[in-house]
């Protein structure tokens, strides 16, 4: 479902310009457990963004359900991450003023959503990461591991077939970021496309499908 | 995304702010309160004055010697005048259709006396039809009655001043009163007219026409005031006078007439300059507002830059975003036009209750030009930072913690 072909992506900084992906050809079928691995600043969350739709690749194909989506225009961008691409951070990016409940609402609102079936849908959600009892809260009562369960409430709350962590658990103590781990492989178990960026080699080693990344490069 | 969504969301942003939001709704309302009142008193005073002149009757032609070379109208009040305006050309003017009553006018200023107190005074000489022309009122007897202009008869009628001090607490009515060395009797007394623009009627004391000519020894009148038949047909009726005076002053267009409307319109254009100019200093104010509205918001977009990136991940458009920073903009500069108008409101009050003899209104149309300017600025200010956070890169600012 996700075909990247000879994806670079190059960034200027000042006179230099930084090769953070080069040459990238992958394909990622529904269901997968993919791991990506590999050293600071080797273009992971290049990678990542490229595929979420955040960042646009300087050349080569992206093909996503067989629709191709280098051509597109920002907006248009933004409807097919909306239907199809969650996306958990390491660092939640929750918005600070909102409740769990509310955080969890905000892509339906984007989305359009009647209110009678996002209230239902965000309870369910709550519900499935076991923060029932924490919908009011704010994200300053919230310790990490409830706010990036907050945030991979949020990023299922749209039923994508596809979702992103990059370095879910690099923020978290490793007991929280097992719960956190354990809760993404959940998903994957129930057909999500899951692809998780870490430098936790016991996390990653856990992911069926080992993606190793140096210098922009995939490494055999 | 709903429209109700979008001030939700956009309400919430503001609420999380209170200082920011409390900030611009204080410049914004400062902006909106100085607009509301300054127009108020602009226009009360224009409408003020407008009335005055008004209530003097909107179709009075004022006919005066002299031809004045400024085309505004104003009266020559020095020099030469070439040929005097008489008696009979007054009686000429009959002639004209459009006109609904004549009064010459003769003034001049004479000593009187009545039982022993004596002051110095205007006098006008007049007739009958001066009462109409200048919608004078009553308070007692009747106004000079009516007969042939050319005859002197010894009737007066006086101002309220003039009675409180020359017959103190008597009746003043059919009293003889002595003007220079001639005794008139008092047939009429004045309503007061409180203050009006123009000639004290208080303080007057009006005769026949004739009377006032011997008094002073003169043929000449002041002026003509003329109340035409209807508004619109004043325009003919002025035509018809200049034609007719030229024909009795050998083809000389030797007068100047000065209609009621001139006058007022005068008056109505500079009036409504200068509120206009004073409301649009104050008018500044808004447009300072509105800068601080759109600082405020740049630098909360700067503020918010993660969140914007977040949204943007989470699916927002630019449009999106764009709505959503606009409505705060809007949603804060329609909070303080509110309370500007609140804020004008209550100040035109204090005034009013300070001043209770200016009559102060303010205008329907400035409200809502308040309200609608103070809007704009908001949205016009809250256009950059709204654009501002449309076109984050969301990556660059969700890499931003
Ligand atoms: N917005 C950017 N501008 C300039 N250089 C960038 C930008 N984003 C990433 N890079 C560079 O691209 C390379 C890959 O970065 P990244 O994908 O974040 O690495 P990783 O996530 O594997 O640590 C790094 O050298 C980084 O400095
Ligand atoms: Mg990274």
């Amino acid at each position: 479902m996700i075909q990247l072909e000879n994806i670079h992506r190059y960034f200027q900084v000042g006179e230099q310009s930084v090769h953070a992906l080069n040459d990238i050809t992958i394909a990622i079928n529904k269901g997968e457990y993919v791991s990506v691995m590999g050293p600071s600043g080797s273009g992971k969350s290049t990678l990542l963004n490229v595929i979420a739709l955040l960042d646009k690749p300087s050349s080569g194909r992206y093909l996503l359900n067989k629709l191709d989506v280098t051509q597109r225009t920002d907006d248009e961008l933004a409807k097919v991450r909306r239907e199809n691409i969650g996306f958990v951070f390491q660092f939640f990016h929750v918005i600070p003023r909102l409740t769990a409940a509310e955080n969890i609402e905000m892509p339906m609102i984007l989305a359009g959503i009647e209110v009678k079936e996002r209230k239902q849908r965000v309870a369910q959600a709550l519900a499935s990461v076991n923060l029932q009892d924490r919908a009011s809260h704010r994200p300053d009562q919230l310790s990490g591991g409830q706010l990036q369960r907050v945030a991979i409430a949020r990023a299922m709350i749209m039923q994508p077939e596809i979702l992103l962590a990059d370095e879910p658990t690099g923020n978290l103590d490793s007991k929280s970021g097992m719960e956190i781990i354990e809760l993404l492989e959940g998903l994957n178990q129930q057909g999500v496309t899951l692809m998780i960026i870490t430098h936790d080699q016991t996390v990653g080693n856990r992911a069926l499908r080992k993606i190793r990344i140096v210098d922009g490069q995939i490494a055999k | 995304m709903f429209i109700k969504d979008t001030l939700t969301q956009a309400y919430g942003a503001i609420r999380a702010q209170r200082l920011r939001a409390a900030l611009i709704i204080l410049a914004m309302s400062i902006g909106v309160a100085s607009v509301t009142v300054l127009t108020a008193l602009g226009e009360s005073a224009r409408s003020y004055i407008v009335n005055e002149f008004e209530a003097l009757g909107t179709h009075l032609v004022i006919v005066l010697p002299g031809r004045s070379e400024t085309t505004g109208g104003h009266p020559p009040l020095f020099g030469e005048t070439p040929r005097d305006l008489t008696l009979d050309d007054a009686d000429a003017l009959f002639r004209s259709h459009h006109i609904a009553a004549i009064a010459p006018l003769t003034i001049g200023s004479a000593p009187v006396s009545a039982q022993g107190l004596e002051r110095e005074t205007n006098i006008f000489g007049s007739t009958h039809a001066l009462r109409r022309v200048r919608h004078l009122t009553m308070a007692q007897g009747s106004f000079l009655p009516e007969m042939d202009v050319d005859k002197a008869m010894p009737v007066c009628v006086i101002g309220q001043t003039i009675r409180e001090e020359l017959f103190v607490d008597q009746p003043a009515l059919g009293q003889w009163l002595r003007i220079n060395d001639r005794r008139f009797r008092v047939v009429g007394v004045l309503a007061s007219e409180g203050q009006s623009i123009g000639v004290d009627f208080d303080e007057m004391v009006i005769i026949p026409v004739a009377s006032a000519q011997a008094l002073f020894d003169t043929h000449s009148l002041f002026r003509i005031l003329i109340e035409t038949k209807s508004k619109e047909s004043m325009y003919k009726a002025i035509d018809e006078i200049k034609s007719i005076i030229k024909a009795r002053h050998e083809g000389e267009d030797d007068i100047t007439i000065i209609t009621q409307d001139s006058v007022v319109s005068t008056f109505d254009k500079i009036l409504t300059a200068l509120t206009l100019t004073v409301v649009s200093i104050a008018g500044i104010s808004l447009v300072v507002a509105g800068v601080l509205v759109m600082n405020v918001m740049l630098v909360s977009v700067t503020q918010r830059t993660a969140e914007v990136g977040l949204l943007k991940a989470l699916g927002a458009t630019k449009r999106q975003l764009h709505w959503l920073f606009l409505t705060e903009a809007a949603m804060l500069s329609l909070a303080g036009a509110l309370l500007g108008v609140l804020l004008g409101q209550v100040t035109i009050a204090t005034l009013e209750a300070v001043y209770p003899d200016f009559p102060i209104q303010s205008p329907g149309w400035a409200l809502l030009a308040a309200l609608g300017v103070s809007l704009f600025t908001g949205l016009v200010f809250g256009v950059l930072p709204a654009r501002k956070a449309a076109q984050l890169d969301p990556v660059a600012a969700l890499s931003k913690r």
